[in-house]
């Protein structure tokens, strides 16, 4: 939750970013700043997103992906300086707003229907 | 003795920032300011020195004549808090009464303060809560009712009396604590807010007082 008090407020907005409006059950690619050492370079984290958490500055969302057969899963800030963007590679229709129930589940079963309109409008517009 | 200068504030809740590396820093947003040094306390008239400090201002109803009266003396508006900053006699000399301080001119980024305030009450406390006793971890072996009791508090014949110090239940809370050496992420000039790592005593809107840390001098690397 955001706070009442409007000083903190304004810190918080200020410090807001206005990334994609993906959602749960997107696929999405997560364009991440990474410094190694004194270079600092972008990485790609493809996945889709579990889980979307807390609110205002502070919420972060989870992407997941199988990565050689492992399951990887990432937490991000959603306002994060370090995200360079984000993309929405399709959307996908599910019926929660947790995707636990993926980590059960490998290859075929673990899909995700895409949604048709996601495919027509939404990427369009990007 | 804490031989820097600082500021009554009140707490106005958390928040987190970003750091130019994205990292997350957990704040603690304070009010602090404007003040208004509304006395002096000098070694000559007093036997020490220090400077007396305002915040916020008061109702009416809450000055007392006398009251009144000195603040008319100093020319300023009564405050709703006042502290007394003790400060060397070359510190005290460089502050004019009436003279307003924020934020801005007293702390810099990076910089180490201690804060002040008075703890959230949380009246007659168990061990637990209060001294942080592990309680009963089972409720086998046929004990029953005393999963958050303390256990023994002593031995037998020697010493035959229970030591003191030994944690008991009791009033929690409500106490004037110090944290010291919190680092200063931010200063926001114009809302005179000061944004400082980690927690302050207090509930939100309760009043602390901000000074430069006594141990921890110098500034975060």
């Amino acid at each position: 939750m955001s706070s009442s008090v409007p000083q903190i407020q304004a810190i918080e907005r200020a410090q807001m970013r206005d990334l994609a409006p993906y959602r749960v059950g997107d696929t999405v690619r997560v364009h991440f700043r990474i410094r190694e050492g004194e270079k600092e370079r972008i990485q790609v984290f493809e996945g889709v997103v579990i889980r979307k958490t807390g609110g205002g500055l502070r919420s972060t969302f989870t992407v997941r992906k199988v990565s050689y057969g492992v399951g990887v899963e990432r937490i991000f800030p959603c306002h994060s300086p370090r995200i360079e963007k984000v993309e929405i590679v399709h959307r996908g229709h599910v019926r929660r707003a947790r995707l636990y129930y993926l980590r059960e589940r490998f290859g075929k079963a673990a899909r995700i229907r895409v949604t048709q309109k996601s495919i027509t409008d939404e990427l369009k517009n990007q | 003795m804490n031989q820097n200068s600082g500021l009554i504030g009140t707490k106005l809740g958390n928040t987190q920032i970003f750091t130019d590396d994205g990292e997350v820093v957990r704040v603690t947003a304070i009010q602090a300011g404007p003040c208004v040094v509304v006395g002096k306390r000098t070694p000559e008239k007093h036997g020490y020195s220090a400077v007396q400090i305002g915040f916020g201002k008061a109702r009416e109803k809450n000055v007392s004549k006398p009251e009144a009266g000195f603040y008319k003396k100093a020319g300023v508006e009564a405050p709703r808090v006042v502290r007394e900053f003790r400060l060397p006699e070359e510190e005290v000399a460089k502050l004019e009464v009436g003279q307003t301080l924020s934020p801005a001119d007293i702390f810099t980024e990076g910089q180490f303060v201690d804060v002040t305030g008075v703890t959230k009450g949380r009246g007659f406390t168990g061990v637990m809560k209060r001294h942080n006793f592990a309680g009963a971890a089972t409720k086998t072996h046929g004990t029953h009712e005393y999963k958050r009791h303390g256990g023994s508090i002593g031995q037998n014949m020697t010493p035959g009396r229970t030591f003191k110090g030994m944690g008991m239940p009791g009033h929690y809370g409500n106490e004037r604590v110090t944290v010291q050496n919190l680092r200063v992420v931010k200063v926001l000039a114009e809302e005179n807010v000061v944004l400082v790592e980690g927690a302050v005593p207090g509930p939100r809107n309760g009043v602390v007082t901000v000074r430069g840390a006594v141990k921890k001098t110098k500034k975060a690397g």
